[in-house]
């Protein structure tokens, strides 16, 4: 039927420069499926070869050991996965932020649609960490009022998504709404202003997290969550990532 | 319609395609034949997909692509190579060599030209640059502005190509780039109007450097619902354009799509999705104006 749909249309000229004697008479278009019907070319495939070798060997190298296999959707508003991966950005994040800036993360906030790959139990290579976090995106420290964190609170109330956090206590009622929110004990401050690290995607508004939109200041680290993930992960000998009552629902 | 009727156009058209193409319509025979090859968005995808990668199973790589763009050189050497950016990110590759390896094989294949996708610049404009070095093709960008960056003078506004006496002019075309790359990434370049530059590059092409093919490459996206300029809306927007090839939006059109130009010609779009999954084939076929007995031009899609 393909094949019948190719028609040929004879449709007007244009020859818009005169003094140039050559035209197009006509024109055919398609595309060519690369598949495994065509051949490879041998030279190219020697030419790729020690690119892979080398890629291949780094990423079959273990990070670290995972007792269990983790999924972003074996909790229901927390995730050992996703509580591995918030984690994992306080403890890297803080102290650059800490040297450059003199001041302390509050709390993580990322998002569950970031957790790209569920992470096997074995050896942690440094492919899985890519499939997990393919993204370049970068860490950055929000600082938000108390207003803007408790606008944060109504868009999780609403999202009833275990968006994963760290450094930060929430509590909601059986139709998700937080009805208590707390960071080292103290409840939201709605006059103190709060260092909230998150990837620069979500600060620049990705997944509708419009209370990162007008921010007293945004903070650049310099570090990519993936590769606060791999630095993690380097100096972690088992993998301790596991559901806690960070945010839970009654 | 009836089965036999069916059957007699499919077999008529099938011999088409066994005897390679349009050059078995003999009314051609004098004339000049231009292939134009054309990849967008392979996103350092080296390797063909595995066998459990849904619909891109067992699809793409670079070294059946090499060998797919040599045979068609063999048989026409009149052919011209270009990519419409995002060469860069979507694989390791990317992340480990920088973009190193992308340069080199597109080097390797002998690809004329391409044009900068805003993911070009995830490493950085300073990453791109680095990579410079390792890619013998052009980089043809008519509407970023690179005087305050590195790339400054490291990139042209237009090129022309002449293959067998056929002048082909090419410009090209980048997308947006405040609020889709990190300004920190692109650091000064500027965006100048898509619109207004294609107009002036199109008509210097056509009507003062007199090419027999203005094509725009162009990362700006295949169309949008809203306003925003794409490749859709510039050929309907502008004149002497005969083609764009596209990419950013990884748009899989079965076929290329044509288009009326604001003075009713025709403009061919294409884009071929993403990954190095198709490679998009373009033949135009030329004729001295006299030879041509009637003032139309066939198209095959």
């Amino acid at each position: 039927m393909k094949s019948f749909i190719r028609l040929l249309l004879v449709i007007s000229l244009f020859s818009s420069c005169k003094n140039n004697p050559t035209t197009i008479s006509s024109f055919e278009g398609k595309r060519i499926p690369i598949d495994s019907q065509l051949s490879e070319d041998e030279e190219i495939n020697d030419f790729i070869a020690p690119y892979k070798q080398n890629l291949d060997k780094t990423m079959d190298s273990v990070l670290a050991y995972n007792p269990k296999l983790l999924t972003k959707s074996d909790g229901d508003l927390n995730t050992a996965i996703g509580n591995f991966m918030a984690d994992a950005v306080m403890e890297q994040a803080n102290p650059v932020f800490q040297s450059r800036t003199g001041k302390e993360i509050d709390f993580v906030l990322l998002n569950n649609g970031g957790i790209r790959a569920q992470l096997p139990s074995g050896g942690l290579t440094m492919k899985k960490i890519y499939e997990l976090m393919p993204f370049e995106n970068e860490i950055v420290i929000v600082e938000l009022t108390g207003k803007d964190v408790k606008d944060m609170l109504q868009y999780l109330s609403k999202a009833k998504t275990a968006h994963p956090v760290s450094g930060i206590e929430l509590r909601a009622d059986r139709n998700y709404k937080i009805y208590k929110a707390s960071i080292d004990g103290q409840p939201i401050d709605e006059n103190k202003h709060y260092f909230v690290a998150t990837s620069d995607y979500l600060q620049q508004g990705g997944d509708n997290m419009n209370f990162f939109a007008n921010p007293v200041e945004v903070y650049s680290v310099d570090y990519k969550i993936r590769n606060a993930l791999i630095d993690y992960l380097k100096k972690t000998d088992t993998l301790r990532a596991r559901i806690d009552n960070r945010y839970i629902r009654e | 319609m009836k089965r036999r009727d069916f059957i007699q156009t499919t077999s008529a058209a099938g011999l088409f395609v066994g005897l390679g193409g349009l050059s078995s319509l003999s009314f051609q025979s004098p004339g000049k034949h231009l292939t134009i090859l054309h990849t967008n968005d392979v996103h350092s995808h080296i390797g063909p997909f595995g066998p459990n990668d849904g619909r891109n199973a067992n699809m793409g790589g670079v070294a059946r692509r090499a060998a797919l763009i040599e045979k068609i050189r063999q048989e026409n050497p009149n052919t011209l190579l270009l990519d419409a950016g995002d060469i860069f990110q979507g694989t390791p590759y990317f992340n480990f060599y920088g973009g190193e390896l992308e340069f080199k094989l597109m080097s390797k294949m002998r690809y004329d030209a391409a044009t900068i996708g805003n993911h070009d610049f995830d490493n950085g404009i300073d990453g791109l640059y680095a990579q410079l070095p390792h890619a013998s093709f052009d980089f043809i960008c008519s509407n970023y502005d690179f005087s305050n960056t590195v790339m400054d003078g490291h990139t042209k506004d237009h090129k022309i190509f002449n293959k067998d006496g056929i002048k082909i002019g090419v410009f090209g075309l980048g997308v947006e780039l405040q609020g889709l790359v990190n300004q920190k990434l692109y650091k000064e370049t500027k965006y100048l109007d898509p619109m207004e530059i294609a107009t002036d590059m199109a008509s210097k092409l056509k009507n003062e450097e007199k090419c027999d093919l203005v094509i725009a490459l162009s990362h700006m996206g295949y169309d949008y619902k809203n306003s925003t300029i794409s490749d859709v809306k510039l050929a309907q927007k502008t004149n002497n354009i005969d083609l764009i090839i596209g990419g950013h939006t990884h748009t899989f059109l079965d076929r290329p799509t044509v288009l009326k130009n604001k003075s009713g010609k025709n403009v061919i779009v294409n884009q071929v999705g993403c990954y190095g999954l198709y490679l998009g084939r373009l033949d135009y076929y030329f004729d001295e104006e006299q030879n041509l007995k009637t003032k139309g031009y066939s198209i095959q899609v």
